[in-house]
């Protein structure tokens, strides 16, 4: 632990950390624009210089590893001369265009011209001029702003994985590039805008859309995918804007994937901001009193047993447990959560969680995964892999589909006979698992959502107990879901009860006429062919596959739109807040629920939003605590039985797609294209 | 002896005679007063009256949306929105000024970095209703190439004090 004086004040620091985060610690900040905290050291843009005892210039602190003994000033007019000649130069070639800037406003460079720049130019000459790159439907550049950090080919090759971005030339003439051009290949890419600490990186579905200070910034979760990425929604008057990542070490870092920033376009578009009831083969819009009045009268009469309900992806809990509420009010077994038919069961919650968390991720010294595409399910989760990877000594291996994860895996075969082969140690993986300090197996849905899914899952858990991978200190048997809604609802107990029927049984039972009613909480992922000559009730925020089926609509809100309680893949619950309001006459989710069974004559012991959080709590103790993983009971889950020999396959093929958001949306349908054109390309 | 000083005043009309005077001196002095609206008083180059949008000389507008005006404007008088043009520049698609709202205190004018929005020498825009008070961009610089002249004259005359 070297200790150090900065500015006059003794700190001792841990060992092997720099100069610029020794002075973070003092709490003394040093402008930087290359230094990022998750990224490489370059020590290039030489803006952090500051002042060392005894040496005879000043020192680059970002890469300067604190030693003993070591007197550091910062506030010398030796240092304050340093920088603004490092702010002069920068701004040489810097144009002078920050009125159309879009970065103009929260601009790193902007900032520290102001705080430690000179008040105007001594230089006359002309200024270089760069052409820009085509870096594909996310990234807007505009070259002549860069001023070399190289932050942005750092992450590309780090952290992404895709090592397309380098720069060419050197000195004045440097620039950075993709050499050939073309659009980056990485579902990442969203990120380099916000690392940019200059406008040369912007984002081009947001360009010159608003300001920084135009927007209004709420914290909120993302609901995209199964990770549950911490995200500010910026909205501009009721519009959402854009999405940013916020910081959050145990889960997303500060990245977040390229769908959960830009799909938000795909709320203005395609929403059900009234209701409509079909009335003669035709959806005819109406008022919430003949929506509720349709519902109730066909209602009238029918059978608990004949009634079904299926909860989509990207439900709240809120929502969730009014309708398991209602349903249990209208005797009716039949609720599933679980739409893409994945064999998890509800009991043991061990089961079905990521049990060692995103955070275990960097613990962890052998890792199997099993029928998943994290770069596809969960980019962010894939690039924590990815960092793993690149600390060395891990072992990772994959049984299920070929496919670049941006890391190297040891393919182990495709389908259940090769778990089986590992679970009885016939694989030389198996030995690395059981040498393995930390072994991590993730189950992915791919291997899950299948008719074999649930022998799969004892497969694995068998695996798990094999490996020691479940001990008291550490366990590594991990779900990767794909839905964000799917742990919050086993979570509540969204599963078929006594003889209830599952998503497939709903949709067999609705073409036999043995269901009769079905209410679709925002589920969309099913086969609306199938529903038969059902009455459905379709709840939702987007015109999307449900609601084009459905005899009644009921216009729900999104997720931006109202305070959620959302479960991740590592059962951590976490509060969404709301940014923006409903379009027209759509409402909260609960609350329509709520109406809904006031109409019925079951109404629902609920009236606030409070009292609905209550009933979450006492349904299922896991959403007491906010913000932190609350370990799962291990105990007996899946069934062995026979297995088919047919192999795992990620349930996403199309990362860009993946839900009624995403599907509306006008970004994700050009990087659809552009993906597209580049996999011809190839 | 002072009440005999104000009997002989009261007596000679001399209050009333100073009066005529007065007046008389005037009536061969030149006139303040102007002919409105045919006559008007000078203005000052930096006077601050009717908003205008201009243009470069070669027709393009110069506003690049840079939104400084909007987030001046202690009256939040000012509605931009902006979109990328079809060439790729950074264009307004709206810009709207509620002239109800406006305080007439010029910050807009001055936030401008390409001269853009500016206060033109017109005062004399009042309307029967309000809503012909709410200026869009097209009323705008419609004002703009009307004034162009006169705010480029201003501009000018005062360009050697900014």
């Amino acid at each position: 632990m070297p200790k150090l004086k900065i500015d006059g004040v003794e700190i001792e620091v841990p060992a092997g950390i720099t100069v610029l985060q020794a002075c973070e610690m003092a709490g003394v900040e040093i402008p930087r624009f290359c230094y990022h905290e998750r990224l490489s050291i370059a020590g290039n843009c030489r803006m952090c210089l500051v002042e060392q005892e005894k040496a005879p210039k000043p020192i680059a602190s970002c890469a300067m590893p604190a030693a003993e003994g070591m007197v550091i000033k910062t506030d010398t007019p030796m240092v304050k001369k340093a920088r603004n000649g490092v702010m002069e130069f920068l701004l040489i070639n810097h144009p002078l265009d920050c009125p159309i800037c879009d970065q103009g406003g929260e601009c790193d460079l902007q900032d520290q011209a102001m705080a430690f720049g000179f008040d105007r130019s001594r230089y006359h000459e002309n200024k270089r001029a760069v052409p820009d790159k085509e870096l594909g439907p996310l990234v807007k550049t505009s070259m002549n702003r860069c001023i070399h950090c190289t932050r942005c080919i750092r992450f590309a090759t780090e952290v992404a994985g895709v090592e397309e971005l380098g720069a060419t030339g050197r000195g004045e003439s440097m620039e950075v590039t993709t050499y050939v051009e073309h659009a980056l290949s990485s579902e990442l890419s969203g990120n380099l805008v916000d690392l940019c600490p200059v406008g040369a990186l912007t984002s081009k579905p947001y360009a010159f859309e608003a300001r920084s200070w135009e927007l209004s910034k709420t914290e909120s979760v993302d609901v995209l995918d199964a990770l549950g990425a911490n995200i500010r929604v910026d909205t501009r008057g009721a519009t959402v804007m854009r999405v940013l990542p916020r910081l959050n070490d145990d889960i997303n870092e500060e990245w977040i994937g390229d769908k959960t920033r830009h799909a938000v376009d795909g709320l203005r578009y395609q929403r059900l901001d009234r209701p409509y009831v079909r009335k003669a083969g035709k959806l005819a819009p109406a008022t919430w009193a003949e929506a509720f009045t349709a519902i109730a009268s066909k209602l009238e009469g029918v059978d608990g047993k004949k009634i079904a309900a299926i909860v989509g992806d990207q439900c709240d809990a809120e929502a969730m447990v009014a309708l398991k509420d209602l349903m249990a009010a209208l005797g009716s077994p039949n609720v599933d959560c679980r739409q893409d038919g994945a064999r998890l069961e509800a009991g043991v919650r061990a089961g079905y969680i990521f049990n060692p968390g995103i955070q275990g991720i960097d613990q962890a010294d052998a890792i199997l995964l099993i029928g998943t595409n994290p770069r596809l399910e969960s980019p962010v989760l894939n690039a924590r892999i990815r960092k793993r990877y690149l600390t060395g000594r891990c072992a990772i291996a994959s049984i299920g589909s070929v496919a670049d994860l941006t890391y190297p895996t040891e393919r182990l075969g495709a389908g259940p006979a090769t778990l089986r082969e590992l679970a009885d140690g016939k694989l030389g993986f198996s030995e690395k698992l059981k040498a393995a300090k930390n072994p991590l197996i993730i189950v992915g849905m791919g291997a899950l959502s299948r008719d074999d899914g649930t022998a799969v899952l004892a497969l694995a858990r068998e695996l798990a107990e094999k490996a020691n991978a479940v001990r008291e200190d550490w366990n590594g048997f991990a779900v990767l879901h794909t839905a964000a809604a799917r742990v919050g609802g086993l979570d509540l107990g969204l599963v078929p009860g006594e003889g209830g029927r599952d998503v497939a049984g709903i949709l067999e039972g609705a073409q036999a006429k043995e269901i009769e009613v079905v209410y679709l909480l925002a589920a969309d992922e099913i086969d609306t062919q199938k529903l038969g000559k059902a009455f459905v009730v379709y709840q939702g925020h987007h015109g999307d596959a449900g609601a084009h089926r459905a005899d009644v609509i009921l216009p729900g809100a999104a997720y931006t739109e109202k305070p959620g309680t959302y479960v991740n893949t590592e059962g951590r619950v976490q509060l969404g807040r709301r940014a923006n309001f409903p379009p027209g006459e759509a409402r909260e989710d609960w609350a329509i629920l709520r109406a809904l069974s006031e109409r019925l004559g079951k109404t629902l012991p609920y009236d606030t939003l409070d009292q609905v959080r209550s009933r979450l709590v006492a349904v299922s103790r896991s959403f007491a605590a906010l913000d932190q993983q609350v370990a799962g009971n291990w105990g007996t889950f899946g069934k062995a039985g026979p297995t088919s020999d047919a192999a795992f396959a990620s349930p996403i093929t199309n990362y860009y797609m993946t839900c009624p958001i995403s599907r509306a949306s006008r970004t994700m349908a050009e990087c659809m294209a552009s993906r597209q054109q580049l996999l011809a390309a190839e | 002896m002072a009440s005999l000083d104000r009997t002989a005043r009261t007596f000679l009309l001399s209050e009333v005679v100073s009066g005529f005077l007065l007046t008389l001196k005037y009536m061969f002095k030149p006139k303040v007063t102007v002919n409105y609206p045919y006559e008007k008083g000078p203005l000052s180059p930096r006077f601050r009256g009717e908003h205008a949008l201009r243009r470069y000389p070669n027709g393009e507008e110069r506003c690049i949306a840079c939104k400084l005006c909007e987030a001046v404007c202690p009256a939040q008088a000012i509605t931009i929105e902006a979109e990328p043009r079809d060439d790729g520049s950074r264009r307004t698609t709206r810009y709207d000024i509620d002239m109800t709202k406006c305080i007439y205190c010029g910050l807009c004018q001055e936030a401008c970095p390409v001269d853009a929005i500016v206060e033109g020498p017109n005062f004399e825009f009042a309307s029967e209703t309000r809503e012909e008070l709410m200026y869009n961009k097209e009323k705008l610089l419609a004002n703009g190439d009307r004034w162009e002249s006169e705010i480029a004259a201003n501009l000018q005359a005062d360009a050697a004090y900014r």
